[in-house]
């Protein structure tokens, strides 16, 4: 025990002996938590619209004041010319263009279908489909004043109503989702790059030999290895949760406790591939490498920007590999909705399954005679 | 200085699993991230309790589950158990049907569904709400006699420069420029220090070879693999992916080769402010993944961002990058109309080139 001791005092000693590791390890993960967790939003406002009015009549007038009224739209051009709004929409200046042609009323008048363009910009395929949502929802509302104007308030009022509740995020605040989600990316790159560069530099810069004709155990290396970056991860897991409690005022609504109890699992699973990585390269280079191959695809597979169920079966079948979709699952359950321990049975089972076999790959893999 | 430039490298293929990593890792990213990422939603498992059982709460279910975006995961018997199939966290939205439905939609022409959408997921929950009132309004307009009577506007929806709404439309851009920004400064920051911490460094500053030297040498083979890299990338997202080519190639290689350039300069200047390789790394990658990620508008749209991110996002290159990137192939853009952010890029370039070899001198 006692050369375990000394072997986590040397490795704290010689992550906190480098001055530029606290800011990185501490500092650092709280900026990133602080400012990113701000940009996720898919909420559509202020579209940028130019309206060509071929008719100029009272009806387009109108059909265009509606536009000019909703939240959603903003008309930043009028133009005579579809040529330069079109021009407009590849400079990204307008996002969407409404095209009334001539004889839009006498149409109208007549009973007759009047058509109109609404052109999006669709680089962005979702907020486009949205965009035009929007627009074509307006124009429904419109046709309902028509009919009101006609018929009557009788006619408009039909139908099946549809009010809807959103159920844990009221106010829909996407910061909820998003503070949980970036806090376990940003622990979990602390853990698995930190663990991943560990072992692979005692063999290169050859330290490693020294260690192995030390008395040192096998385990008690293994562990001595892995507690310190435990430690400076779980640090900065509760540091992060206090920041979601006390800045963007998210209260965990569930067991704190449990949270706590399955992220110490989870944190030995990242720091299981992290020595994974580190045993089977030879630089820290390679180790870098390799470290990062497998963040990038696990972040971007997460779940936490694009939405899993839309995957293909087969990239929903990498996940099965992706510790990261467990956990952050597991962490919106338990902060937002109060899931209790047998919602979340199988992704803890799926956590506990991952972190006993990668650590139990990564001991095996590691020979203490190099 | 060929000498210099031909050790590095020799130095660098030796070293033949980090080339296999250095070639595998995009080929594998694009691919996976072209064909696996999209922010449609489908498959949305949805939940219904129908107080009604009737023939329009029937129909209507039948309509909502048949469509792409959702599955019908189960009946419920009872308003309590939304709360439980929730906190389970497979079924996203629950459609609560009002008792004799069908009688009040014909008797007083007045139904209620109720959707009820598990917004945890607030961005989900928002689609999930729009889709399904889409699909009901629908619905309803199916049920009414067409009045020939009334005029009514009829909007036609036009999409431009992706007429599918193919999401890999907007994520090649960006992939691209995570791989070529990440790739390229984590590479030339690593390589600087580990001569630094291997003290091989200390033999190369008293050489005859000037600071200026050593950086242009370093420089130079990482800007040819990373320009074959994206020419890789560039023939697998057109051949594979299908996205189209719409601009001048020639414009969009320069623009690319301009950009590497800059995370390069970027990779140095890191390296020449950390003093291992793993603070080297954790700088390159810790500090650069998550922020060119979120604040280049890779994903997420950098307009509906709150003011202050607008301004910070002004300080990611790659944001810039992207814009161009997504002009050029998806619009056809051409240097006038990009020559904004091209400039933008070159002065981050010269920027971190004239603060790395500054801090490079202070060092001799």
């Amino acid at each position: 025990m006692r050369s375990l001791r000394f072997i986590i005092e040397k490795e704290f000693k010689q992550i906190f002996r480098n001055k530029m590791m606290i800011p990185i390890i501490f500092v650092m993960p709280i900026v990133q938590l602080l400012i990113l967790s701000y940009t996720a939003t898919f909420e559509i406002k202020n579209v940028t619209l130019g309206v060509l009015d071929m008719d100029q009549s009272t009806s387009s007038h109108e059909l265009v004041h509606q536009f000019d009224g909703s939240p959603f739209f903003q008309i930043t051009t009028y133009s005579h010319s579809l040529n330069e709004l079109e021009k407009k929409m590849q400079h990204g200046e307008i996002e969407q263009i409404i095209n009334i042609p001539f004889g839009f009323e006498e149409k109208l008048i007549n009973g007759q279908f009047a058509h109109i363009q609404i052109t999006s910009d669709a680089v962005n395929g979702s907020a486009a489909t949205l965009m035009s949502y929007y627009a074509s929802s307006i124009v429904m509302d419109y046709n309902k004043k028509i009919l009101v104007s006609e018929q009557g308030a009788v006619a408009s009022n039909k139908g099946i109503a549809t009010p809807f509740q959103f159920w844990y995020n009221t106010e829909l605040d996407y910061k909820k989702y998003m503070v949980p989600g970036i806090l376990v990316l940003l622990v979990t790159m602390i853990g698995a790059f930190l663990s991943g560069m560990n072992i692979v530099r005692e063999k290169e810069i050859g330290t490693i030999e020294q260690l192995n004709v030390t008395p040192i155990k096998k385990h008690e290396f293994i562990i001595g290895k892995l507690l310190p970056f435990w430690i400076i991860a779980m640090f900065d897991l509760i540091l992060g949760l206090t920041i979601a409690r006390w800045i963007f005022d998210i209260h965990i609504v569930g067991d704190l406790w449990l949270i706590f109890a399955v992220a110490s699992i989870y944190l030995l699973a990242i720091l299981g591939i992290g020595l994974l990585i580190s045993t089977i390269t030879d630089t820290q280079q390679q180790a870098m490498f390799l470290a990062w191959f497998f963040m990038v695809i696990f972040i971007m597979l997460s779940g936490l920007f694009t939405p899993i169920e839309s995957m293909p079966t087969w990239a929903q079948n990498v996940n099965i590999i992706n510790p990261i979709t467990y956990f952050i699952r597991f962490m919106r359950q338990v902060i937002l909705k109060g899931s209790g321990l047998m919602d979340v049975m199988s992704d803890i089972i799926s956590i506990s399954i991952y972190a006993v076999s990668v650590l139990g790959l990564a001991i095996f893999r590691y020979k203490k005679v190099s | 200085m060929k000498d210099f430039i031909i050790k590095e490298f020799k130095q660098i293929f030796r070293d033949y699993r980090s080339m296999i990593i250095l070639f595998g890792i995009p080929i594998a990213q694009i691919l996976l991230f072209g064909f696996a990422l999209t922010l449609d939603l489908k498959n949305a498992h949805i939940a219904v309790l129908d107080n009604a059982k009737d023939e329009h709460s029937r129909k209507l279910t039948e309509k909502i589950a048949s469509s792409e975006y959702f599955i019908l995961d189960r009946h419920l018997n009872s308003a309590d158990e939304i709360e439980d199939i929730f906190k389970e966290g497979i079924v996203k939205e629950v459609l609560v049907f009002e008792p004799n439905f069908s009688q009040n939609l014909l008797k007083t022409g007045q139904a209620d569904m109720q959707i009820i959408a598990d917004a945890s997921d607030p961005n989900t929950a928002n689609m999930l709400v729009n889709y399904t009132s889409a699909i009901v309004a629908n619905y309803q307009q199916s049920l009414l006699p067409s009045n020939p009577l009334n005029g009514i506007v009829i909007p036609d929806v036009k999409f431009k420069y992706n007429k599918e709404l193919k999401s890999v439309y907007m994520f090649v851009p960006g992939v691209i420029t995570i791989i070529l920004m990440l790739v390229s400064a984590m590479m030339t920051s690593i390589s600087i220090a580990r001569e630094k911490e291997l003290g091989t460094m200390e033999i190369l500053l008293v050489s005859p070879i000037k600071p200026y030297q050593i950086i242009v040498g370093k420089v130079i083979p990482y800007l040819l693999l990373s320009f074959i890299n994206f020419l890789i990338i560039l023939v697998l997202s057109y051949f594979v992916l299908g996205m189209p080519l719409g601009g001048n190639m020639l414009l969009l290689m320069s623009e690319s080769l301009l950009f590497i350039f800059m995370a390069l300069s970027l990779g140095i200047f890191i390296s020449t402010v950390s003093n291992s390789q793993q603070t080297a790394m954790l700088l390159s990658m810790f500090a650069l993944l998550l922020p060119t990620i979120l604040l280049s508008g890779f994903i997420f749209p950098i307009k509906n961002m709150p003011t202050i991110l607008i301004w910070i996002s002004n300080v990611m290159p790659s944001k810039f990058f992207i814009i161009i990137v997504k002009d050029i192939m998806l619009k056809g853009s051409g240097l006038m109309d990009v020559w904004f952010e091209t400039l933008i890029i070159l002065l981050f370039t010269l920027f971190f080139m004239a603060l790395s070899i500054k801090k490079f001198k202070i060092r001799l």
